[in-house]
């Protein structure tokens, strides 16, 4: 099922990079550049070559694991990937991790207590999550707590200016930092990364409140509940042993899909936060016109997301014994 | 009110006082001016109207293209529909917001470019609410019955399935609206929607970006509360539309 998805998504990708507008060979030549070098340039990549060419090529490329060539940073989009993600996979981690931590809990005593503080926590948490522009919130909190009380550091990068990153071993910041024991770039990295993987989990966090209180609502008018409270369980392991378990299955795919908002996100809350990631990446190729890292870009995310589907079917495995794969 | 801006609004969206710039908002200027000196309440109203014409536009692109897959697919089934559906799917795929920045790129930068990158966007899931609702009343005894009597496919899917389908394609309509204003915002605060110096609520936050830093905050604030609050009002329309029109569906709302 993956096979015929992925030459889809290949496709997609190729199509829609290949009608940017502006011309590719002018772009890396400069506009200054004399006809004939442009002319060459074209020749050297193969723009002049029909599209069903063009695109052949891009498959054997991409088979061989090659993404292109980045003209606006000079080097391919496969190195500049791999020095941007761990930034990007650190925020959207950190991201995921925040709206879990706050979702599933306040999920869960929305849903057992109706209508208390709680419940009304997760409806003006679901306006944020729907309605609220992330670009507009990433303002805001710099505002608030950058600007006017002074808190955190400014919104710039992973990691205040006059301070050494940690030794490189995940190449993320804040688990380099604890393993390499040095608090002064944990301290920094955390500052820095509190703002905008927050602005980034809000979305989530709301999606995912809503889904484990919405499932939480069914599972406990249901009859092991009740068997579960009769025989003397305490409320809360009630809740958390026999509730929690079984909405989570549901909650499980929205989760998974989020991962591919999440990464939207990130190319908004990385431009706002001047995050060395890849969405920021991806803004400045998209200014440039530049085909190669949107494409590899696209195609990454595209392919994520259907890997992450498939490990989420397959966690419902583990967690509902009803559903066993052979 | 989007509508009535040429009326309501004191000022007009470009309007240029270089003598008025950056005040905070006051009698004069209810909202504040931004670093032109224009006023800020005048550009939000004017803003509305690209904003939610914008939306109506994408929303209808999407309808056009995604509702027809979607009957077809769901009415003729087999090969075709199979392969209307996977396509579906894989642009399902794309992070919505990372396709749209795509397309709007691809397409050119400017508002055509937007709203058609929206447009494109939420084809699939109007093609796929169409789909669902198709083969369920395909099945039914009506449209058999019209099927005996010889009418015509497209006739049986415009005129009988269609109609049947209406409620809930009508509360994808609206929810698609909010999500349609949103998007739209972002790809202009990335520089890929309006280009200056239209007035258009994405755009006006990256022009106070950085402002909000010196303590200007009105240039960001304003425009902002008015996409969130735009967006709401259409997800709230629409879960109150679901309530109204599909009496069935209360427990899908808890």
């Amino acid at each position: 099922m993956m096979i015929p998805s992925i030459i889809g998504i290949v496709m997609i990708t190729f199509i829609l990079t290949r009608i940017l507008p502006g011309d590719p060979a002018l772009m890396i030549t400069g506009e200054q550049a004399l006809p004939e070098v442009v002319e060459k340039v074209r020749q050297e990549y193969g723009f002049d070559q029909p599209l069903y060419i063009q695109f052949w090529d891009y498959i054997k490329q991409l088979l061989r694991g090659d993404l292109g060539y980045a003209w606006h940073t000079g080097h391919s989009v496969a190195s500049d990937f791999a020095s941007r993600f761990p930034a990007t996979l650190e925020l959207t981690l950190a991201s995921m991790f925040i709206a879990l931590v706050v979702a599933i809990p306040l999920g869960i005593a929305a849903a057992s207590r109706q209508n208390s503080i709680f419940d009304h926590i997760s409806r003006v948490l679901s306006f944020i999550g729907s309605s609220v522009p992330i670009f507009w919130l990433g303002l805001l909190l710099i505002a608030l707590f950058y600007a006017k009380l002074g808190w955190l550091p400014a919104p710039i990068g992973r990691i205040s200016g006059g301070i050494n990153p940690p030794t490189h071993i995940t190449g993320l910041y804040v688990l380099d930092s604890l393993l390499s024991w040095d608090m002064i770039a944990l301290k920094s990295s955390l500052h820095h990364l509190i703002l905008p993987s927050l602005c980034l989990s809000m979305g989530t966090m709301a999606i995912v409140t809503k889904m484990i209180r919405a499932s939480m609502l069914e599972v406990i008018s249901q009859d092991f509940m009740r068997t579960a409270k009769a025989k003397g369980l305490s409320n809360r392991s009630v809740i958390y042993r026999h509730g929690l378990v079984n909405s989570l299955i549901p909650s499980l795919t929205v989760i998974g899909l989020q991962f591919g908002a999440l990464l939207g996100g990130a190319v908004i809350t990385e431009t706002i936060f001047v995050w060395p990631g890849i969405g920021n990446y991806v803004t400045e190729s998209i200014l440039s016109a530049d085909y190669a890292p949107i494409q590899a870009m696209t195609l990454i995310s595209a392919i994520l997301y259907g890997f992450i589907n498939l490990i989420v079917e397959l966690l419902y495995g583990v967690l509902d014994p009803r559903v066993r794969y052979e | 009110m989007a509508l009535l801006a040429p009326w309501i609004a004191p000022y007009g969206p470009n309007e240029i006082r270089t003598e008025d710039k950056l005040q905070s908002p006051n009698m004069a200027h209810w909202f504040g001016t931004d670093n032109f000196g224009r006023d800020i309440f005048s550009r939000i109203l004017y803003g509305a109207r690209v904003t939610i014409w914008t939306g109506m536009v994408a929303i209808g692109i999407a309808c056009v293209i995604g509702i027809p897959l979607g009957a077809i697919a769901g009415y003729f089934g087999g090969r075709i529909g199979n392969l209307i559906m996977r396509f579906m799917d894989i642009l399902l795929a794309f992070p919505s917001l990372i396709l749209a920045m795509a397309l709007a790129a691809s397409i050119g930068p400017g508002l055509i470019g937007a709203l058609l990158a929206v447009g494109i966007v939420a084809i699939p899931e109007f093609a796929r609410l169409m789909y669902g609702q198709t083969v369920v009343i395909k099945e039914k005894e009506f449209i058999e019955a019209s099927r005996a009597l010889g009418v015509r496919h497209s006739s049986i899917i415009f005129q009988h399935i269609l109609p049947n389908a209406l409620a809930p394609l009508v509360v994808q309509i609206t929810l698609g609206l909010g999500s349609a204003v949103l998007i739209t915002s972002s790809l202009s605060f990335l520089g890929l929607g309006v280009k200056p110096p239209t007035a258009e609520w994405g755009a006006m936050i990256s022009y106070g970006r950085d402002y909000i830093i010196s303590g200007e905050w009105w240039m960001t604030v304003f425009p902002g509360a008015a996409i969130a609050t735009t967006t709401f009002g259409f997800i709230l329309l629409g879960d109150g539309l679901r309530d109204v029109l599909d009496p069935h569906g209360q427990s899908s709302r808890k």
